[in-house]
């Protein structure tokens, strides 16, 4: 079994107005050095495979079908063993 | 020959859709749950504004994968028309029927209010009652409005016609201060290369008959009527 970790963010040609709404906000906090605030998902799931080959393939598949909108977004994930 | 109106759980503007085929247009209409799959005989589906699957991960990111979905495809890879109106357009660009996608908008905000729309190409089964140009009044409701699509995409909509609708002023200038969510070039409303699959924001049920303020929405329906009418 795996467990995966899959973040997905906007694609970087693509504003992000909630990036940008919270970077105003963290400048009015002083934070003035804060920049290039990008807003994501996090995802995880656990995966009943024994492969890690097969799991990175069902993770890159579930990604690309329904996690993530290859049209304004990208993905990266970590798997991990466990038990 | 009938219209069919597709039921998500979350779906709201399909009793607003029903009205207008069957009560303004008179004219044969069913529901169609999104768990069935069975399509039966309909000459045109819409898939109606609401917020399927509440939303969730993206809008029209879960009903895409609903039951009904896989034979709506093959509907309109067949040639069969289907309108989707707001959470029908997110669903439309998460199904790949239509290219490029929504996202939020641009300020943020749910924006509920009429805009003024420039009707750009009459050549579709949607639009074939209204003017090249003219300028229209359809209300918008929504949250994730503002459609993006990269430039070879963009290139491609512009080549084909598939820009249907564009927000614009009262004179039908289509200029930023007309651009309610940051949407690529205005763009209000797409169709598919073949046209019989067209995606609008605006909601052209709420403006189907003089007691809800307007028709400038019906001759959509109208329209894609006469077009089955014609066979």
């Amino acid at each position: 079994m795996f467990k995966a970790k899959i973040k997905v963010t906007l694609k970087k040609a693509i504003l992000d107005p909630q990036g940008k709404a919270i970077e105003g906000a963290l400048h009015a906090l002083k934070y003035i050095n804060a920049a290039n605030v990008r807003i994501g998902k996090y995802i995880e799931l656990t995966l009943k495979e024994k492969d890690e080959k097969a799991a990175r393939q069902k993770i890159e598949e579930m990604s690309k079908k329904l996690l993530s909108n290859p049209v304004m977004e990208d993905f990266t994930f970590e798997l991990e063993k466990i038990k | 020959m009938k219209f069919g109106i597709v039921i998500f759980p979350g779906s709201n503007c399909e009793r607003d859709c029903f009205h207008a085929i069957k009560n303004v247009l008179k004219q044969p209409v069913e529901y169609i749950w999104h768990a069935d799959t069975a399509l039966d005989d309909f000459t045109c589906i819409i898939l109606p504004g609401g917020f399927s699957y509440g939303d969730y991960l993206r809008a029209g990111a879960i009903a895409h994968f609903a039951p009904i979905m896989e034979n709506i495809k093959k509907f309109a890879e067949g040639g069969g028309y289907v309108l989707g109106i707001c959470n029908g357009f997110q669903i439309l660009t998460e199904s790949g029927l239509l290219p490029g996608a929504l996202q939020r908008n641009q300020n943020l905000k749910f924006i509920c209010k009429n805009t003024k729309l420039r009707v750009e190409n009459i050549k579709t089964p949607f639009t074939a009652r209204y003017k090249e140009g003219q300028v229209i009044t359809i209300p918008i409701a929504h949250m994730e409005g503002n459609y993006i699509a990269d430039k070879e995409t963009l290139a491609k909509l512009k080549k084909n016609e598939q820009i249907i609708f564009r927000y614009c002023n009262e004179k039908g200038e289509v200029d930023a201060a007309s651009n309610p969510n940051g949407t690529l070039e205005n763009i209000a409303g797409i169709a598919n290369k073949r046209k019989n699959v067209l995606g609008m924001m605006p909601h052209p049920e709420r403006v189907s008959e003089k007691v809800l303020g307007g028709e400038d929405g019906v001759h959509i329906f109208k329209s894609v009527l006469e077009k089955m009418l014609a066979g």
